[in-house]
């Protein structure tokens, strides 16, 4: 069956490396679904988050061949256990009296006022993608100036970790 | 240039350019390494390539920027789809121009992506030798691959001296392929395999690459179970054993198709299920279980799916498998085996390879194309190390040549690439020039790579070229004699073909034509005789005959196969 999973990488944070990664999912014949990635640590490599849209033979493979590439480190299907996933949102909008319905809806995001100005609005929020999704429709595209999103971010739930040194 | 000598590296094979000058001094005043000029880099590709499958050491190119990268990447992708290890090194445009669209700029690293295994590019030249090593180290350990190394010609400047620092050991932290299996899938492997009535033993390129043909001659000395190789495999188990069934797949043989679709236990070694052995996976084998031993946890249940896997080294698998097997108290049920085995003879005698073939002198006036392989068989006594090209030729060699010893027989497989057998069998050459090396291929193939001949001339490269003319590109036309009525599109120019003896000979060669069966095997056995020459053998065959047997695609299964143009099996 497909679903979302969630992909943690751990990559040498070399020039190309990324470019490898994404690369591989054209190549195999998988979806992107979003992508994040930023230096961790000493910053001598970087950890990425991939969320994709496959079955579990599919994530399987993925997973293998990704671990595959020379410069990745250590990968985990996150989705395989108890995980933390969130997101992290940016928007922009101009119609000041939306302030407090909007503020409404991302209550329950972890959400602040980045920006407030007479003609603008710009505000934060995070939480689970697919919160982060329903209260985009809910404010409604139109309402929005601009939207960026992170892509999801993952941590495995309690002690279990994906670090570097330990196998 | 000191970096190469000190991995061993005995021959190079490249043609220079702007961006490589400075590395082509150095090898001007070197003596350690040969460079081989060729002329075209996909032949130094693949001359490398066929020098590594020969020797087992990685094969070693260097071409310039642009169109000499570009030239280089078939030979990449060749390389890439049968796991073979090169280091092919890149001149690029000096780092300040790099991404200005400069003169013979192209981005190397990114059109190489996908078909290797690592790349690197250079950006201190103080790097260079511990870039090497790496290379090499990648390129030739867990499941071999080539690797791409750029090197901006700046960073080759010979005004800029750095000091030379070799690593003792390489060591990556993000690269650590595994040897030693899992005991606990040793053990469980075991006690199915011995457990089985109806076991067949799988064994592919990897079996060769992982030198572990020794290892799998012992595993069935104890066992004796039937055994099949892969087109890449072939040479893993000699032929001339009683156990073994031929090739499978595509075109393998009868005996080996219906033992895989029937067999209750599979152990596959060093083969990665693709879709030229499975035909529709769905419904391939649907009793078997499935051991799968492969350096390459990817390639386990990528295809079809794996009940033990088992993740090392062939090598050390097989071996660990041959201890667990001695050491089990599990006793094969030798009558099942006996009747499996006397199935399996059943099945050899019923729709053995064109049985007919085999036993009689062809009915047909015109030569046969499986003619010319069994004679080049037999004069060359089965030693020769035979290259090739791509299409019908390949798979009668396949089927007609039986190769008792591995890295004897040297095929584009995974990717299919024609040209490949003339640079394939300088590379052997290169490696064993007292050995008999002979390139078959087809008139079709052999004009994709023909400029090689003058390499050939210029090092002295005695290799016998068997061309098997049909006047078309045979494999084409079976396809669409089977599956497009019979309308040849774009498969036929026998009007516009060379005269090849000619064109042999103004390149300095011999040539000879054989047009008729009574002059076949003199022809060959003088081309043989002929030490020191290289000769071009030109062999008139007849266009009709098609590669049997051949499994029924699409949707077909392994049990169901074309024996002749007529009959379904």
């Amino acid at each position: 069956m497909k679903m979302k999973r969630i992909v943690s990488i751990l990559i040498e944070n070399k020039p190309g490396a990324l470019a490898r990664v994404v690369g591989l999912f054209h190549q195999r014949g998988y979806n992107i679904e979003s992508l994040n990635v930023a230096p961790v640590f000493d910053g001598s490599y970087s950890r990425m988050t991939v969320a994709t849209h496959v079955s579990e033979n599919d994530v399987e493979q993925i997973t293998k061949q990704i671990n595959k590439i020379i410069d990745v480190i250590k990968v985990a299907d996150l989705s395989a256990g108890a995980n933390h996933e969130h997101e992290f949102m940016l928007i922009k909008f101009n119609k000041l009296n939306l302030a407090t319905k909007i503020q409404k809806i991302l209550k329950s995001l972890n959400c602040a006022i980045l920006e407030k100005s007479k003609s603008v609005m710009v505000m934060s929020a995070y939480g689970p993608s697919g919160d982060i999704e329903i209260a985009i429709k809910t404010i409604g595209k139109s309402n929005l100036l601009e939207c960026v999103r992170s892509g999801s971010l993952g941590l495995h739930e309690g002690e279990k970790k994906l670090t570097i040194g330990d196998k | 240039m000191r970096a190469l000598k000190d991995e061993g590296v005995k021959f190079l094979f490249g043609y220079p350019g702007g961006a490589a000058l400075h590395i082509y001094d150095a090898i001007f005043r070197q003596k350690a390494v040969e460079h081989i000029l060729v002329r075209h880099e996909q032949g130094a590709t693949h001359a490398a390539d066929g020098y590594s499958r020969a020797t087992g050491k990685a094969g070693v190119v260097l071409v310039t920027s642009g169109p000499g990268a570009t030239n280089a990447i078939t030979g990449l992708a060749t390389a890439y789809m049968d796991s073979i290890p090169l280091v092919v090194i890149s001149g690029q445009v000096q780092s300040h121009l790099i991404g200005t669209d400069s003169f013979q700029e192209t981005d190397m690293i990114g059109i190489s992506r996908p078909i290797v295994k690592h790349s690197f590019v250079v950006q201190e030249a103080k790097d260079i030798p511990k870039i090497i090593q790496e290379a090499f180290y990648i390129a030739t350990t867990g499941r071999p691959g080539p690797v791409v190394i750029d090197i901006p010609k700046d960073k080759t400047d010979p005004s800029k001296l750095y000091e030379y620092k070799r690593l003792k050991k390489v060591s990556l932290r993000s690269y650590q392929p595994r040897v030693f299996p899992h005991p606990g899938q040793i053990k469980k492997a075991s006690k199915m395999l011995l457990s089985a009535e109806r076991p067949v033993i799988y064994a592919g390129g990897g079996v060769i690459l992982g030198d572990a043909h020794k290892e799998l001659i012992a595993l069935n000395k104890i066992l004796k179970i039937p055994v099949t190789n892969t087109l890449m495999g072939l040479g893993a188990y000699p032929a001339k054993d009683k156990h073994f069934m031929g090739m499978l797949g595509m075109h393998g043989t009868y005996q080996a198709n219906m033992a895989m679709h029937n067999a209750d236990v599979i152990l596959a070694i060093g083969a990665r299920f693709d879709d030229r052995i499975t035909n529709t996976p769905s419904k391939f084998s649907p009793n078997a279980k499935i051991i799968h031993i492969d350096v390459d946890p990817a390639s386990i249940s990528k295809i079809i799916n794996a009940h033990i896997p088992i993740v090392g080294q062939v090598k050390e698998s097989v071996d660990a498998l041959i201890k667990e097997v001695k050491r089990s108290k599990i006793k094969m049920d030798a009558e099942a085996l006996d009747s499996w085995n006397a199935q399996i003879f059943d099945w050899r005698l019923k729709h053995g390879l064109n049985h007919d073939l085999y036993q009689q002198k062809p009915k047909s006036k015109q030569i046969l194309p499986q003619t010319v392989v069994q004679e080049l068989y037999h004069a060359t006594n089965g030693n020769a190390y035979v290259t090739s090209d791509v299409g019908q030729h390949q798979m009668f060699v396949a089927q007609y040549y039986h190769f008792n010893k591995p890295r004897r027989w040297i095929n584009s497989g995974g990717l299919g690439t024609m040209g490949f057998g003339l640079p394939a069998a300088m590379g052997v050459k290169f490696a064993f020039p007292r050995q008999e090396v002979v390139c078959v291929t087809g008139e079709g193939s052999i004009q994709m790579c023909i400029q090689e001949l003058s390499t050939c001339l210029q090092y002295n490269l005695p290799i016998k070229i068997i061309n098997i003319n049909n006047e078309a590109l045979g494999m084409v036309r079976q396809w669409q004699d089977m599956n497009y009525g019979g309308r040849h599109s774009a498969s036929t120019y026998a009007d516009s073909l060379p005269d090849f003896v000619k064109l042999a000979e103004s390149y300095g060669h011999v040539g000879i034509r054989v047009t008729k069966q009574a002059q076949l095997r003199p022809a060959l056995d003088k081309a043989l005789s002929l030490k020191d020459r290289l000769v071009f053998v030109d062999v008139y065959v007849d266009p009709n005959e098609h590669v049997y047997p051949m499994l029924v695609a699409p949707n077909g299964s392994m049990e169901d196969m074309w024996i002749s143009k007529n009959t379904k099996a």
